[in-house]
């Protein structure tokens, strides 16, 4: 029973990571960048529906609208202001200036915030207990599996059905033939970040209701986690972002829970290691040999 | 892309090199005769003497051989706990301090190589940002790994085991490295002239490395990897050569680092340092070892410097918003063209001026 209730725990676990993953391999895969500040959009989204709830009392469903919205905001600006002067400059400068955001972000926060840890209290309370009581689930995690089931689906159609979506694809194969098709490569980018950020906002208070303790740098290695979870299902592709955040989150549970708590990382990364060299592009990564 | 130039030239560049180093020494070490150097300031000079080795050994992957690396904290990580582990358990055996330093960055620099190959035989094969992943995933292992390991030393040898419980050491023997505390107890040994030798050596290295006909190979395989590998020259040996170099400076950098604090946790040698030796890297220039030394040494000290005023809170804040306004200015064709303009008729400098200019009176 308690490898079962493992498995709930890393599947929901893991959910939370798909969603984090998604606006990484959604922003890789049209803007070809490491967006290193994702992470701490995940915290700036987390505090925001933290200080909804504590200081204004808004409910909870509100408080997160709220946090999607700002990040939305938050990622258009960030986008419009960091990246898009860059948009053809080398890849490395670009992914300098993502981390002058992140740090940014980060000591914006601690400025703002505080350092000390805040206890975020969680959207939903309370736990379904099944077969007796020897399984029990949270309602946060059935919320997470949930959210994300929702979005990945959403996702699918948006960019399989409509205009905006196929623009999306478009530019991501080849930017210079969209734009030459009428497609405004600019504003595609910007709506890829906003829905990006949004994205990290719900992932954000999702994490901190199951995980509730809240600080400038939570949003660091979830982030470099999610990171990996996208690399992991092939960079670029949503079903493989959606793949790896589950198959990461319940490795890193069982890492967890069998091997050693303090090795968990170490097994999640070797993982990685592992499969990226049996596969160089990821689980369901396509890869594209160079043309001479 | 730097163009190389004549075999005169660069050998003269890197003349420069050494006597930027050395006289950036003879100076500092004239001034702490005198008094004029700060307590502050000087206990900055080790680790920055390290943090320069850092970014020159870093900048051989990164500019030099052109493949993105965000793990070189872990092997300077390698380098650090092993060197620490090494002065300890020589105590006895090389009672002179200088020497024990040397062999101590010795194998610091040994498992620092030792890391990189392990690393870069298979991770060399995959290209661009999944080697920059695979690379931080690495970095994350090392650290993770030394956070559960126990290391004593006694006079049976050196005990290593993951279990606290199960470090038994014999009498007169120590515990070095405990777990997540981490090496505590470490001899002080590291000196400013440990680390102005160590990155002359490193220097020496690098310079000849990319002078040679290796180097040579090596920046053709990261200008165009398909015509460098047609005219037969192999990417894997030249890519791994690159890779276990910049590991093994690396880690002798590390071992320098770790015995210049009586205490060291494996965190200390996270993503996040990774990423500020790299920024060192980026913003001196990549490919430019003079460069890379220059802007470690000053965007090392200045943070350092600025602790103690009461703009503190705003210090990351600051380095933040610089270090973004940089990227843009060096970056963006518009901005530059039109700051290019205004230099010029205000400073008659180069962009980069704010980064390298300053660097003469290092």
């Amino acid at each position: 029973m308690s490898l079962l209730n493992n498995l709930i725990i890393g599947v929901s676990l893991g959910s939370i990571y798909a969603i984090i993953a998604l606006g990484y391999t959604m922003v890789y895969g049209i803007a070809k960048m490491l967006n290193f500040a994702h992470g701490d959009v995940i915290m700036v989204g987390a505090f925001v529906s933290f200080f909804a709830a504590g200081s204004f009392g808004l409910p909870p469903v509100v408080g997160l609208l709220l946090a999607m919205a700002v990040c939305t905001l938050l990622g258009i600006t960030i986008e419009r202001l960091a990246y898009k002067p860059l948009r053809q400059a080398p890849s490395l400068a670009v992914l300098i200036t993502a981390i002058g955001v992140s740090y940014l972000l980060q000591n914006g926060a601690q400025i703002l915030w505080g350092a000390a840890t805040k206890t975020f209290t969680p959207i939903l309370e309370g736990q379904l207990s099944l077969a007796g009581g020897q399984i029990t689930v949270t309602y946060v995690a059935i919320l997470a599996v949930v959210c994300c089931l929702v979005v990945m689906v959403c996702l699918t159609l948006f960019t399989g059905k409509t205009k905006l979506g196929k623009a999306m694809r478009a530019c991501s194969e080849d930017k210079g033939a969209a734009q030459l098709m009428g497609i405004n490569v600019d504003s595609t980018i910007s709506m890829t970040f906003a829905i990006g950020s949004a994205l990290a906002a719900l992932a954000g208070v999702l994490m901190c209701s199951a995980y509730p303790v809240l600080s400038p740098t939570t949003g660091a290695l979830s982030g470099i986690r999610a990171f990996t979870a996208a690399v992991f299902g092939g960079i670029g592709s949503i079903p493989g972002a959606f793949l790896g955040g589950i198959l990461l989150g319940i490795i890193e549970t069982f890492a967890k829970a069998y091997i050693s708590t303090s090795l968990s990382d170490a097994v999640v990364f070797g993982v990685l290691i592992v499969v990226l060299l049996v596969k160089p592009a990821g689980l369901l990564g396509k890869y594209v040999p160079e043309k001479v | 892309m730097k163009k190389l130039g004549t075999q005169k030239r660069t050998s003269l560049n890197g003349l420069i090199n050494y006597a930027i180093v050395i006289g950036a020494y003879v100076l500092l070490r004239v001034l702490m005769g005198a008094g004029l150097l700060s307590n502050s300031l000087q206990s900055v000079l080790v680790p920055a003497c390290c943090y320069m080795v850092m970014a020159v050994s870093l900048n051989l992957v990164v500019g030099i051989s052109g493949e993105l690396s965000l793990g070189h904290a872990g092997f300077m990580s390698l380098g650090a706990f092993s060197g620490i582990v090494a002065a300890v358990a020589l105590q006895n055996l090389v009672p002179f301090a200088p020497l024990r330093l040397a062999a101590a960055m010795v194998i610091g620099a040994l498992f620092g190589a030792l890391g990189g190959f392990v690393v870069g035989v298979p991770v060399l094969r995959l290209r661009g940002d999944y080697l920059a992943i695979v690379t931080l995933a690495f970095g994350q292992i090392i650290q993770n790994i030394i956070m559960v390991l126990y290391v004593g030393v006694d006079a049976k040898g050196i005990h290593v085991t993951t279990d606290s419980a199960r470090l038994v050491l014999a009498e007169g023997g120590t515990a070095i490295v405990k777990g997540p505390m981490g090496a505590v107890g470490a001899p002080k040994l590291a000196t400013f002239t440990a680390g102005a030798a160590l990155l002359l050596v490193t220097l020496f290295v690098a310079q000849n490395l990319v002078n040679s006909r290796s180097g040579r190979a090596i920046l053709a395989l990261r200008d165009n990897r398909i015509a460098a590998e047609s005219v037969g020259i192999p990417a894997g040996k030249y890519k791994l050569m690159a890779f276990v170099t910049s590991a093994a400076l690396a880690g002798a950098a590390g071992a320098l680092f770790g015995l210049n604090y009586s205490s060291t946790v494996a965190s200390k040698f996270n993503f996040n340092t990774s990423i500020l030796v790299l920024v060192f890297v980026v913003l001196g220039g990549l490919g430019n070892i003079r460069g890379s030394m220059v802007a470690a040494a000053l965007l090392y000290v200045l943070p350092e410097l600025l602790r103690g005023f009461n703009i503190a809170e705003y210090r990351m804040l600051v380095y933040a918003v610089i270090l973004i306004l940089v990227m843009l200015f060096t970056n963006n064709p518009t901005l530059q063209g039109f700051f290019g303009g205004v230099r010029e008729r205000l400073f008659q400098k180069a962009p980069e001026g704010t980064v390298k200019g300053g660097g003469a009176n290092e």
